[in-house]
């Protein structure tokens, strides 16, 4: 009785932490640093590895995911310690707007470059004043023609 | 020429330029203002911005303008910095010297973790005010652009020095002492 009383303890307290843990929301520093930024050094937290403040913030993380905290739980304490800019994602005001205003005007002047490239080659004159592939065999010297003719009869199967 | 006025290179040269001038303005808005020492070194004394920020270590706000009336050197920090630590103590010594008199020393706890900078305080027995900026908003105002600055304010409110960098006694006594005997 005494022994089955004792491996029912080691069974509980074995398990207690495991159920603990699989209560706990799982997430890393190393699950949040590329997703908030070190405000002082001005980059990703992932990327500002020796900085006094990315240490401290990394602690501060550190302090939070041991609070069995979630990771938006998390990134909500940073934006209350460090406001909104500690969130690595563009702002909508200021410089921000020029991280959804650059890709949108390179896209945009790409694809009149492609529109206006396009045209020009389908409007380009043509030596023998039609379309098709013909066009460039005829546009051939009478001796390169013949050369041609010569080689593509040594392939004939 | 008929080339260079085409649609393509003028929609590249239109985009190339436009890129550079984001650049150019990325730059520009990036930098620190170094207004106030111009000002200062003209012989203005122009008028303290006013800041109102979250008290740290207590409830509400406070402001530039509760201290009206007083010589205000104002101090930015952060627990993370080193330059910091080794100034807390002499501003809390001059704290102490100033605050009979009328003026006192007012920290702006900047990009830091609230427990972190509480620690600070209780390491360093900090007893002046202390407000909390924690997305460095009210740096702008000052060009304040590394750690620890510092502003002195006369009792009227207007700018008189900034030292970019730590204080040491001999600014106390050339930009801070004089001050006192001024009428608010």
């Amino acid at each position: 009785m005494r022994r089955a009383l004792a491996l029912l303890i080691a069974v509980v307290s074995l398990a207690a932490p495991t159920a603990a843990a699989a209560q706990c929301p799982r997430t890393s520093v190393a699950d949040i640093e590329d997703e908030v930024m070190c405000p002082v050094c001005g980059t990703p937290l992932a990327l500002a590895t020796e900085a006094p403040q990315a240490k401290q913030e990394r602690s501060f993380i550190l302090d939070l995911v041991e609070d069995c905290k979630s990771k938006d739980e998390v990134k909500a304490a940073l934006v209350a310690e460090f406001g909104e800019d500690v969130l690595a994602v563009p702002g909508d005001d200021g410089f921000d707007r020029a991280a959804v205003l650059v890709p949108g005007l390179g896209l945009l002047v790409a694809l009149a470059g492609i529109t206006a490239a396009t045209v020009r080659w389908r409007r380009r004159p043509r030596p023998d004043g039609g379309a098709g592939s013909g066009g460039s065999a005829a546009a051939l010297g009478g001796s390169d023609s013949a050369r041609l003719d010569a080689d593509l009869k040594r392939y004939d199967l | 020429m008929n080339r260079l006025l085409s649609p393509l290179p003028v929609v590249v040269m239109v985009g190339v330029v436009a890129l550079l001038g984001l650049l150019a303005y990325g730059v520009v808005a990036k930098s620190p203002d170094r207004g106030i020492e111009a000002a200062l070194a003209s012989g203005e004394t122009p008028p303290a911005p006013d800041i109102r920020l979250p008290r740290l270590g207590s409830d509400g706000e406070g402001s530039l303008a509760d201290y009206r009336g007083k010589v205000v050197v104002l101090n930015y920090w952060a627990s993370w910095c080193e330059p910091c630590r080794a100034e807390s103590p002499l501003l809390q010594r001059w704290h102490e010297r100033l605050e009979p008199r009328g003026a006192t020393v007012l920290g702006v706890d900047v990009l830091d973790a609230t427990p972190d900078a509480q620690k600070f305080i209780d390491e360093f027995d900090l007893s002046y005010p202390m407000l909390k900026d924690g997305d460095g908003d009210t740096q702008k105002d000052f060009g304040v652009a590394a750690y620890p600055e510092t502003v002195v304010i006369d009792r009227r409110g207007r700018l008189r020095a900034i030292e970019r960098g730590p204080v040491d006694d001999a600014f106390f006594e050339r930009h801070v002492v004089p001050l006192l005997e001024e009428p608010a």
